[in-house]
């Protein structure tokens, strides 16, 4: 609006692409550049959150990793990492081709590029629908159907704890969804506090000299929390891959922009700046990717 | 603002060269709403910003005063539990998170930053623009909160009682999450613009204070606010869909939130901070007519208290039963941030030190800051301690600790700067009498108000009490007059500074003689900040600056070169 | 370390201050624990560091704001504008001050993080709004009761949100957290009262969530929890259940004036025929309330939730009976 002001204060001749607070394209392309460093650094600390939550849980409750991760599908996943791979590539060698001012093969490369998105999009559906059918979701969601348990050798309790409970209201399951083997949540009278359940105590949560140990041996039932609260892991699993593949779509959405400029001309060999952010942050989402994949999938 | 632009508009009487208002400016180079709305000019963004968060302030504030009423005798006086559980949650979201993160960046440094670097603009306009657009867009969800039920959960939004309340918190904290969105690029857009966008002369140990401070500031929105985004989405997750993450009956982990919540939070009170102290830096030396003395040792101190922010949020759990040895760890290390903070505060009194102390508005703001900051470092100390923290935590003593850092720091130095800056913001001057009498009020309701709550916190009163026992009596009915004291204050500022868009002195460009490129272009500005791009020096060498009765400012000395 | 906060405590002492003020150090409460005098000895060092510095700070600024006060207008001189070797100085001495404030504080610090050895153990439970102590021999009491000059320690817990436990008086301060257990401990100088408050916000009622530590004289406690745990031969039989209604929950979901809750209200309900899940009913008597506390969902009334948990081995047969008699009031 304010900005149609390219001539006034040009003491040098100012391309069309320049915008008028810059100096020289120069500057105007590696601003942009740190501009886009530094977002992709607030994108890695937006996934560290994740990543620490999952640190954290994994720490505490590795025998939940451990368990659930076999009911995702290794290769499907390892589909994906490839796709997302070769994308990337398309997407770099895109970058490149624009630079050298190929319009036609630059176009080329980036709708690859965004065929391996709905191609990684598209198999991330069919992983959730199925899920979605069996059962396997978050917290007060989980509900295994014996088809999600089949093969995994599930003990029977598995879904205990959650699984009865009423999904329905949230704010009423705050008062009401007290796990039945909890028991009450008053004082009991044997002089231990109630209603907190042994495996909700974090172990890393209390000190060295924690209350842990401390516990009276009866109410610690030795072998039975390994597959509690299996839901954290599909808790987990959800935000991790929802918030990249909200990521992927977005992505998706801006090679999409960088395609109409790229047909419409707007790129050269001295301005191309768009595809070459647009690329970085491919490569990022890309990224997040080779991190997640072994993370959730191949866990030993 | 458009009255502002239309009176604006006409020359006044006296205009003294240096003056723009008759002619060109920023106020007047697009006229109509949408050409503020929409406007890339990084000083109109500032100004945008400026009125916004002062709106914010002003609701903020009417909690406070709100909340000071209902203190002023044990018992129920205005209003009930629930409602004063409200109001003190308001009051900590609206001021934190809409008035002063963006407070001083946002709304003075989009102003001055580019013209303190001689640049025309900020490195990415429409980022700029896009970022004031989702602060309206957040406070827009705030109020849209306080309208639709409220929210009571403390501004810190603590699980499990923030995902069991039956209040509106996923609409707040969806609004906080945009606007940490907001605070995210303009950050981005500072660190951009300082590091490709200063001057031909200008190293980065030539650039005034203010930018170091700004520049820290913005190394932490960028590197914290990330984790407050997904710390909210966690928390939203859980609400709206049962993650259990922060749930314990779902083998979750509720302390855990507080972790992340204040992975950000606490390098975010140095979001607050830091350009207090840059604006500070500026004060004392310009209104002491001497050379910032120790300008590294300041301004690597604001890196340095970036750097350690990331590492003191365990303090905030001291009592929560994490492990000794982590308590120790997050001890040891919140006492490193006391250090470059003692340092700046040696450094601005070496300043003054055999100086010729102006004492303008700005400057007994600056002095205030002084006073009002040491306390709040100081008092910072008994709760960095161990063993005084567990007795201090979550009582008044923290209160009133972090009003005297936050309040008396950061809203000192903002008032400060504002006035500071306000000639070349709106190329009037306000009155100089009423602004000392406002300052004074103000110093004084201050420490009514919050050193009663340090005795009373030292004495064992809980923080967020809607009632009390009879014996803090007397200290909170201290505490509330001096609120009303402040309050008076305030009001007379917003009076004498609306009166001096009308009716005050036509600024000249460089009324209180720094020698930063701001003061080199007209008040108010034009649309392009500079005619010519100006060649940077020592932005605190004065000696070429004299002044001059007929106009009532600074001028550079006859025959001075453009660069010392 | 203990000579240099003898030292400075001393000092404080002969400044007068102390006595000037009522209470053993400025503004603190009394010093009812034995920690408590240790923490005010480290209060008491950073107080008068703090008085220091900030006498210092605002005392160079008043004399230099008089002392080199200058006019509108006035010019500048070229001055010295950096001096490395005081710079220094004055990064070190904070740095070397904040070292002995920070080990001081977590010297301090340990002893009150770690309990002693045979202290007598009370377990604390937080609920919206208010403290429930429970003892060795499983007494539940609002108000926590101890003997004086004994260790003492709380395991915590809570049973919805975070809640704080906190004694001024004591210096002491933990938060009880929901899903796992934290631990304070403390030992009272003095036999009397002191408040307990709740320090961690938690909604409505976090202002009313008090309590009192009442610590008795030798011997006092043994033979209160005696009295105190006899509820059957303290009061009449409706009042032991009014007691356990309050104290075990019941009031959350089962009111007394009629008004549908999470469960059935109680007023009028002993006596009548209630309609059940099943389409059956069942005439409300001592056996059927009997039954609903030992096993609720046996016979769940229609139109309310199968929420309510199980008593079974929480409560004698005396105190069904009790509680029985208690709905029978409800008229």
């Amino acid at each position: 609006m304010t900005e149609a002001v390219s001539t006034g204060h040009g003491e040098r001749a100012h391309p069309d692409f320049l915008q008028h607070h810059f100096d020289t394209p120069e500057q105007q392309f590696t601003s942009g550049k740190l501009g886009m460093w530094l977002f992709l650094a607030t994108e890695v600390l937006l996934f560290a959150g994740l990543f620490c939550a999952y640190a954290v849980y994994r720490g505490i409750h590795p025998e939940i990793f451990e368990y659930a991760h076999r009911f995702l599908d290794k290769s499907l996943g390892a589909t994906n990492t490839v796709i997302l791979l070769c994308s990337s590539f398309t997407m770099a060698w895109a970058v490149r081709s624009s630079q050298l001012g190929k319009r036609g093969l630059t176009a080329a490369l980036l709708a690859l590029t965004i065929l391996g998105g709905i191609g990684f999009m598209s198999i991330k559906y069919v992983e959730y629908h199925h899920k979605w059918k069996v059962g396997l979701l978050w917290g007060t969601h989980y509900h295994p159907s014996a088809e999600a348990m089949e093969g995994h050798g599930a003990p029977e309790d598995t879904a205990a704890g959650v699984a009865h409970q009423d999904e329905t209201d949230a704010a009423e399951s705050a008062a009401a969804a007290e796990p039945p083997a909890a028991g009450p949540q008053l004082p009991d009278l044997s002089g231990l506090p109630a209603g907190v359940e042994p495996t909700n105590v974090p172990h890393g949560a209390v000190g060295p000299e924690g209350t842990i140990a401390e516990r009276p041996a009866e109410v610690l039932p030795v072998g039975e929390e390994e597959v509690k609260n299996v839901h954290i892991f599909f808790g987990i699993y959800f935000l991790m891959t929802g918030l990249h593949g909200i990521h992927v779509l977005v992505g998706m959405g801006l090679i999409g922009w960088v395609l109409r400029r790229t047909l419409r001309g707007d790129f050269g060999p001295e301005y191309y700046t768009p595809v070459d952010l647009v690329g970085l942050y491919w490569h990022l989402v890309d990224l997040i990717w080779i991190f997640l994949f072994p993370l959730l999938y191949l866990i030993h | 603002m458009s009255t502002s632009e239309r009176t604006l508009g006409i020359a006044p009487a006296h205009v003294p060269p240096g003056n723009a208002l008759g002619k060109e400016n920023y106020l007047n180079h697009d006229r109509g709403l949408l050409s503020w709305l929409f406007t890339l000019d990084h000083k109109r963004i500032g100004v945008l910003y400026l009125v916004s968060i002062l709106t914010a302030f002003l609701l903020g504030g009417i909690f406070a005063l709100l909340i000071r009423t209902e203190l002023l005798y044990p018992g129920k006086q205005l209003m009930d539990a629930d409602t004063y559980n409200e109001m003190f949650t308001l009051h900590g979201a609206i001021m934190i998170f809409l008035f002063i993160i963006p407070g001083i960046p946002a709304a003075l440094g989009n102003f001055v930053l580019p013209l303190m670097l001689g640049a025309k603009d900020v490195a990415f306009p429409k980022l700029n623009l896009l970022s004031w657009w989702l602060w309206m867009t957040g406070a827009f969800m705030a109020v849209t909160a306080i309208l639709t039920g409220g929210v009571d959960t403390g501004w810190t939004f603590y699980t499990p009682y923030s995902t069991t309340t039956g209040t509106n918190v996923v609409m707040m904290v969806a609004g906080v999450f945009v606007l940490g969105f907001s605070s995210i690029f303009t950050g981005l857009n500072f660190i951009v613009t300082i590091h490709k966008l200063r001057p031909r002369g200008m190293g980065w140990f030539n650039m005034p204070l203010m930018l170091w401070g700004l520049y820290a500031t913005a190394i932490i929105q960028v590197l914290a606010t990330p984790v407050l985004g997904i710390t909210l989405l966690l928390l939203i997750m859980e609400r709206v869909m049962g993650i259990g993450i922060f749930d314990s009956r779902l083998g979750g982990d509720p302390v855990l939130f507080q972790h992340f919540f204040w992975f950000y939070s606490h390098p975010a009170v140095y979001i607050m901070i830091l350009p207090a102290m840059g604006v500070i830096s500026e004060l004392i030396s310009t209104f002491s007519r001497k050379h910032i003395f120790g300008y590294k040792f300041i301004a690597w101190s604001s890196i340095a208290i970036a750097a350690f922010s990331f590492l003191v949020w365990g303090h905030h759990m001291f009592t929560s039963g994490q492990s000794e040895l982590v308590t120790m760890v997050f001890s040891a290390l919140t006492f490193s941030v006391s250090i470059p903070s003692a340092v700046k505060v040696f450094n601005w009194l070496a300043t003054m030190y055999r100086g010729r102390i102006q004492l303008e508005t700005p400057m007994l703001y600056a002095l205030s800051f002084l006073f009002l900051f040491s306390i709040g470092g100081l008092t910072g100390l008994f709760l960095g301690a161990l063993a005084t923290d567990i007795h201090l935590h979550d009582t008044y003593f923290v209160v009133a600790h972090f009003h005297y850092v936050m309040f008396g720091g950061t809203v000192i130095a903002f008032l400060g700067a504002l006035h500071y800056w306000w000639p070349k913001i709106t190329g009037r001057m306000y009155a100089e009498n009423p602004g000392r009498v406002a300052c004074a009020l103000i110093f004084v309701g201050f420490n009514l108000t919050f050193f009663t709550q340090f005795i009373m916190g030292a004495k064992g009163m809980p923080r967020r009490y809607f009632d009390y026992l009879p014996e803090y009596h007397p200290y909170h009915m201290a505490s509330s007059i001096g609120s009303y004291i402040m309050a008076v204050g305030f009001f007379l500022i917003a009076g004498y500074l609306a009166h001096s868009l009308f009716r005050g002195r036509p600024a000249p460009a460089n009324p209180w003689g720094s020698n930063s490129l701001e003061w080199r272009t007209p008040s108010p500005p034009p649309h392009d900040n500079f005619k010519e791009t100006p060649e940077a020096g020592d932005p605190y060498d004065y000696t070429d600056l004299v002044w001059d009765d007929a106009i009532g400012g600074y001028v550079r000395r006859a025959g001075a070169p453009a660069t010392p | 370390m203990t000579n240099l906060l003898a030292a400075l405590a001393g000092l404080s002492r002969l400044a007068g201050l102390q006595d000037a003020v009522k209470g053993p150090t400025v503004w603190m409460p009394p010093e009812s624990s034995t920690i408590a005098a240790k923490v005010d000895s480290v209060w008491d060092l950073v107080l008068w560091i703090s008085v220091f510095f900030f006498v210092l700070v605002t005392a160079l600024m008043v004399v230099f704001v008089v002392r080199y006060h200058g006019h509108r207008g006035t010019g500048s001189k070229p001055t010295r504008d950096h001096n490395t070797a005081l710079e220094i100085t004055w990064t070190v001495i904070p740095t070397l001050i904040v070292v002995v404030i920070f080990w001081v504080g977590f010297e301090t610090y340990l002893d009150m993080a770690t309990p002693p050895a045979n202290a007598y153990q009370v377990s604390v439970t937080g609920q919206k709004w208010k403290w429930l102590f429970t003892y060795p021999n499983g007494y539940v009491d609002e108000n926590l009761h101890v003997p004086v000059n004994t260790d003492i320690s709380l395991l915590m817990t809570s049973e919805d949100v975070i809640h704080s436990f906190y004694v001024p008086a004591f210096r002491t301060k933990k938060d009880v957290v929901p899903g796992r257990y934290t631990r304070l401990w403390f030992n009272a100088k003095a036999p009397g009262e002191y408040q307990v408050f709740c320090a961690e916000y938690c909604g409505t009622n976090h202002s009313h969530m008090l309590a009192k530590v009442v610590v008795h004289e030798p011997g006092g406690f043994e033979k209160w929890l005696a009295e105190a745990s006899n509820l059957h031969g303290r009061f009449p039989p409706a009042k032991v259940g009014e007691i356990f209604y309050n104290r075990f929950g019941c009031k959350q979901c089962h009111s007394l004036d009629g008004t549908t809750g999470i469960g059935p209200s109680f007023k009028g309900i002993y006596g009548h025929e209630q309609k059940l899940q099943d389409g059956s009913s069942v005439l409300v008597d001592e056996n059927y309330i009997r039954e609903s506390i030992m096993e609720p969902q046996a016979k769940v009334v229609a139109g309310f939730q199968p929420v309510m948990p199980t008593f079974k081995g929480r409560l004698k047969d005396q105190d069904i009976t009790s509680i029985v008699e208690f709905i029978k009031s409800q008229k």
